[in-house]
């Protein structure tokens, strides 16, 4: 299911959406699907599975330790795509984020069929731009695969036409020149960047990297039409790793307090 | 002499930074949208600058003067002798801070300068190219930080002393394996982060474009120079050019100037550690496995998922799981073959030019006496008496007496 259903469900609400990122395999295959189907029951309106890579350039400490964990505990590609069969099961769209590389060495077309037999909604692809993914482009468009590539506040206005040309689903807006993590004070950056995303496409906007509370969802609401939170739910799983239980109340707390953040714009 | 920076071969990289091609080739730009502009223009900047006859005088006026260069041509009368072919060697080692490393960085810098940036960060892996680039940073007056990791900061404390004393910041990366790669990954991170104000200074010939093109064209005066002292010196071209080849910044470096002579070979070594077959080595062109690593396709070390695979070789400088895409397109199309040496044909070579002509190599150049020892008798058969094969000396041996003491024992017995 692409994720403009839940933009347009979002939309129809006078609200933004809540996008919830956690890499499969994190802290463990099962525990990982445990997790992100609490958040889409906490009010999670999509979700974005990360693909846990050796090599990632865009993850910030949070989620680099988080990703270490998941490939020291010996996640496989196959595990990823059983994460999104069994969280777009529960009628959630559910993209994957992932760095290039892995996507490259499985075939780029094989690779969107399993991702589809998946159920999964489409692609994130931080780290390549629609100039260097004609093949991903060309099977995703088979397929009506989501393609969301990134936009960021250094991209010039002609790279970000050229960008959400490409995008289906959303365009993704990085809120700060940086790599991920949650941050105190969410960027000045952002806003300038979705009204510049904006002139060139009708498509929905989400903003990224930096989101740790309601009062910040709340903040990007007002002017995005999705609030993507990553760093934040894996900080939860890693300050609470000792008791599962406690993560999972602190993961659904979190997400209610982003939920009621994006409706509180 | 001058450097050739602003010259062209027929296996340069096209616009976006392809070798050989987007549909067969290697190289291009795989990176975060975040970076784009800035790759864009840098890639600018270098083209105006390499035109720019003032730039050019200036970064010769500097190779002179600062770094000691142009480099000598020496004739290894001994080691000739008992080759049985005519042995030349680039004499890198005798540069300011000991490598071909210091072109890269003084290059770099100089452009970084002209575009108005004032800080740079730098990776490196034994501390080599971070060196260089405090060594740089020092001179033009620019802030520095270099990026190290972990286990590399803990296993080379010299080379850390070294930055630290020449006024740069030294950053240990604990991620990932705590290697080189990781040092990239975070250097990176770093650069998408500060791209306004900061300039990365890419340690070897590959990475996203412009880079490849752009440590080729500033590297590309070892193969220059060599051209030239051949012709004056020895009165013809060698029969074929020898380099060691972990990312490839000094092969390339000595390749570009010979691409174009259809008669001489060139041969690149990796480094096979344990030997090839056990799959402990960073031979990546020979493992020829394509993929994207630190933003190119080119050949990488990786398992059936896409996940790198660490390397492993007895040479710090060589142990890298990618390779420069124009390495990798030279293989692919044929114009220059490449194979591996293990850690022990390696340091025989590096005892034995020890021995034999008062040079200690850096264990990576060792690598390439090792190769040049073990195509010497084909050489000879395809070119005949008087063959000649020059190799590039692209550092010396200072910094790695620390292995060489373990390997031979050559400590005091206690």
């Amino acid at each position: 299911m692409s994720t403009s259903v839940a933009f347009e469900k979002a939309k129809a609400e006078d609200r933004a959406a809540l996008v919830g990122y956690l890499p499969a395999g994190f802290p463990s295959v099962e525990g990982s699907i445990e997790a992100l189907t609490t958040m889409v029951e906490a009010g999670c309106d999509i979700i974005e599975i990360g693909l846990p890579y050796s090599d990632p350039v865009m993850d910030g400490p949070t989620i680099q330790d988080a990703v270490q964990q998941a490939l020291d505990g010996g996640v496989r590609v196959d595990d990823v795509f059983r994460v999104v069969e069994a969280v777009a099961a529960t009628g959630v769209p559910t993209l994957v984020m992932t760095s290039w590389n892995p996507i490259e060495r499985r075939g780029v077309d094989r690779f969107a069929q399993q991702l589809q037999d998946a159920g999964g909604a489409g692609l994130i692809t931080p780290d390549i731009t629609p100039d260097f993914a004609p093949e991903w482009i060309e099977a995703a468009d088979a397929r009506d695969l989501d393609k969301v590539f990134l936009v960021a506040p250094s991209s010039t206005d002609e790279r970000i036409a050229m960008t959400t040309a490409q995008c289906r689903g959303f365009v993704y807006a990085t809120a700060v020149m940086g790599v991920t993590g949650a941050r105190a004070k969410t960027s000045e950056l952002a806003a300038p960047l979705v009204a510049r995303t904006r002139q060139t496409t009708d498509l929905p906007v989400g903003v990224g990297l930096g989101v740790s509370n309601g009062a910040q969802a709340a903040e990007m609401a007002a002017y995005a039409d999705g609030v993507i939170v990553g760093s934040a739910f894996v900080r939860t799983l890693l300050d609470n790793r000792s008791d599962e239980q406690a993560a999972l109340k602190a993961l659904a707390h979190l997400t209610e307090d982003l939920a009621a953040g994006v409706r509180a714009r | 002499m001058t450097t050739h920076i602003h010259e062209t071969t027929s296996y340069d990289a096209d616009e976006l930074g392809w070798f050989g091609g987007e549909a067969e080739g290697f190289g291009g730009r795989f990176m975060p949208e975040a970076l784009m502009k800035a790759l864009i223009e840098l890639d600018e900047a270098w083209q105006q600058a390499k035109a720019d006859p003032e730039f050019v005088k200036e970064f010769d006026a500097i190779l002179r003067d600062y770094a000691n260069l142009p480099s000598p041509l020496y004739h290894a009368t001994r080691l000739s002798e008992q080759l049985g072919v005519r042995i030349l060697l680039k004499r890198e080692d005798l540069n300011h801070t000991g490598a071909h490393k210091i072109r890269n960085v003084l290059g770099q810098a100089l452009l970084t300068k002209r575009m108005g940036k004032t800080r740079v960060i730098a990776e490196t892996g034994a501390g080599q190219h971070g060196v260089a680039s405090a060594t740089a940073a020092a001179y033009f007056g620019l802030d520095c930080t270099v990026y190290m990791g972990k286990v590399d900061t803990d296993r080379q404390a010299l080379n850390v002393a070294r930055m630290r004393l020449l006024g740069a910041e030294v950053v240990p990366v604990p991620s990932g394996s705590g290697t080189l790669k990781d040092a990239i990954n975070e250097a990176l991170r770093d650069w998408v982060a500060s791209v306004d104000h900061t300039a990365y200074l890419f340690g070897t010939a590959a990475g996203p474009h412009p880079f490849p093109t752009l440590v080729r064209d500033i590297v590309r005066g070892i193969g220059d120079e060599a051209r030239a002292q051949s012709l004056e010196q020895f009165g013809g071209l060698p029969n074929a050019v020898v380099a060691a080849v972990g990312g490839g910044s000094n092969a390339i470096g000595l390749f570009t100037a010979f691409l174009d002579d259809k008669d001489v070979e060139i041969h690149g070594f990796e480094a096979g550690g344990d030997g090839f077959e056990t799959g402990r080595h960073a031979a990546t062109i020979q493992a020829n496995d394509p993929g994207v690593l630190h933003g190119a396709r080119t050949y990488v070390l990786q398992d059936e998922d896409g996940q790198t695979i660490e390397s492993h070789s007895i040479s710090a400088g060589l142990d890298y799981p990618g390779v420069g895409p124009q390495h990798a397109w030279l293989a692919k199309s044929g114009r220059a073959s490449y194979t591996s040496i293990t850690d022990k044909e390696a340091m025989d070579a590096f005892a034995l030019l020890s021995r034999s002509e008062g040079i200690i190599p850096a264990i990576e150049s060792a690598h390439a006496i090792a190769g040049a020892i073990k195509i010497a008798p084909e050489i000879k058969e395809r070119h005949g008496e008087g063959a000649t094969i020059l190799i590039n000396l692209s550092g010396r041996g200072d910094k790695d007496m620390g292995t060489a003491i373990d390997y031979f024992g050559l400590g005091e017995s206690k």
